[in-house]
């Protein structure tokens, strides 16, 4: 940690982003705060109908037929949401150092989705391996998404992406901020993106864990995070992009600021592959807060990762509940019972979600909690209705991921 | 299977494969590449969609045969007869 200057403060300064229930910050909120879910009824391969979040915003506004056929879906949700940023941010790369821009995306897992495509066409095709298509392997590399968004903008700095399972969102917008700190970019494009919906395996592999969340009636209230009937997840696609830059630089251009990045923290459970870690948990959330120089009681609202698994929600609920029991300023809610679980998008996608609140002082609810699991209480939890407070000046975003990787990021309002 | 249907079958190829192209004014006698957006890949694209389509190989060695639309025509239109 040495090399980093920890005097240079982060700021966002443009926020991409695409989610199932909304295709820019202002619909996304705007959803957020009425309870509108984005999950719906699909057709998935082998499994048939199943509760999932899809995205719909327009593959070609900024990308080529041609190279959306060539490249993957995680690619496309990249580049979608890295034009956005970068507009949204008034920022014109032609008027920048494309050397010094870097992009670091988040990624739950990556090249599911394009091997499985293969496997299937070449049994539909007597298994001929000579119809394996040559463009697997630049689909599958694992820095492919954010090398898409590199061909897409002509960006010559560094990319990769980061596999952080569910943690990626945020280990993206970490890997943006010491990057900028280390004076490697000017200008970082960092978040998160999935594009897991898109294989039956990820189904698949969540049904035989016994954590896939069902509602043929209403996929709208399949997901039920915290509460006492929750059956699971439900899978998601999205993504979310951050403009990040210096403070310094922010104010020289004139940029419009969201917030400051002050503070954030990484660790390991090393204890199972897939269950949770309670004491891991807190020490994350309470080394992100040391981070940032606050204290427990300045912070304003913490988004759960709360995913809708048993153990997962029962965990994260007593490391919350252990952290900020005497906060009384402290309120609480989740994002994925409105979106699903977006997997390597989630971190950054939810914690955009909350950003609006340094402007309006809502807290958005977490919906679909009607029956609350009293191993879930915790103090201050705003559900099914968006609450008004008299100001919110810090947000802290939790995103747990398997084999035991724990974030937490915490942005700060700029006054 | 006359040498306007091969020509046909492979404009519509080439269409899916480059989709933002426009294939209306192209020169049979002229090298594909020249006119519209092609690269390596694409032409590895074009092979793999005569196999998978129509069963029809395209050895290596042979790939300069789909350089213009008329060798393209010339060199694949005994294959599709035979075929």
């Amino acid at each position: 940690m040495s090399g980093l200057n920890k005097n240079n403060r982060i700021v966002i300064t443009g926020i991409g982003l695409t989610a199932p229930n909304g295709n820019n910050l202002m619909e996304f909120r705007n959803a957020l705060l009425e309870g509108k879910s984005g999950i719906t009824q699909n057709n998935i391969r082998y499994m048939g109908e199943q509760s999932a979040g899809f995205c719909d915003f327009d593959e070609t506004k900024y990308q080529t037929k041609k190279s959306r056929r060539r490249g993957t879906r995680a690619g496309a949700i990249a580049i979608y949401c890295s034009n956005e940023a970068l507009i949204d941010a008034d920022l014109d790369l032609e008027n920048v150092d494309k050397d010094r821009v870097g992009v670091y995306l988040g990624i739950t897992e990556h090249g599911n989705v394009e091997t499985e495509e293969e496997v299937y066409q070449m049994h539909q095709n007597d298994l001929d391996y000579k119809l394996w298509t040559p463009h697997h392997n630049p689909r599958t590399v694992a820095n492919s998404p954010a090398g898409e968004v590199t061909l897409n903008l002509k960006i010559t700095g560094p990319h990769y992406t980061i596999g952080a399972a569910c943690a990626g969102g945020n280990m993206g917008i970490i890997q943006g901020l010491q990057m900028l700190r280390l004076g490697e970019v000017d200008y970082a494009l960092a978040g998160g993106v999935s594009e897991s919906p898109q294989t039956f395996g990820i189904f698949a592999g969540f049904a035989a864990q016994g954590a896939l969340a069902h509602n043929p009636q209403d996929p709208t209230k399949s997901i039920k995070p915290l509460d006492k009937n929750r059956d699971g997840i439900v899978i998601s696609e999205g993504g979310a992009v951050y403009v990040l830059e210096t403070l310094e630089n922010a104010k020289a251009r004139g940029a419009k600021i969201y917030a400051e990045v002050i503070g954030y923290h990484t660790n390991s459970d090393a204890s199972s592959y897939v269950n949770p870690n309670t004491q891991r948990q807190i020490e994350c959330v309470e080394k992100a807060i040391k981070s940032a120089g606050l204290k427990v009681e300045d912070v304003n609202i913490v988004n759960m990762h709360a995913t809708g698994t048993g153990a997962g929600d029962i965990s994260e609920a007593s490391a919350i509940n252990k952290v900020f029991r005497d906060s009384k300023n402290t309120h609480v809610n989740f994002t994925k019972g409105h979106i699903g679980h977006s997997m390597g998008a989630a971190g950054a996608l939810e914690l955009a979600g909350n950003i609006p609140s340094f402007d309006d002082s809502l807290i958005h609810p977490g919906i679909n909690c009607e029956n609350l699991d009293p191993e879930c209480e915790i103090s201050n939890l705003v559900l099914n209705k968006a609450k008004q407070v008299e100001k919110v000046d810090v947000i802290l975003n939790n995103s747990f991921g398997m084999l035991g990787i724990n974030s937490v990021v915490i942005v700060q309002k700029l006054d | 299977m006359n040498a306007q249907d091969v020509k046909n079958i492979v404009l519509k190829i080439i269409t899916d494969i480059a989709p933002d192209e426009d294939v209306s004014g192209i020169d049979d006698n002229l090298t594909l590449r020249e006119q519209i957006d092609l690269d390596s890949m694409d032409f590895l694209d074009i092979v793999m969609e005569l196999r998978k389509r129509y069963k029809i190989e395209v050895p290596q060695e042979d790939y300069p045969h789909l350089a213009t639309l008329k060798s393209c025509m010339d060199y694949l239109t005994p294959k599709f007869q035979s075929a």
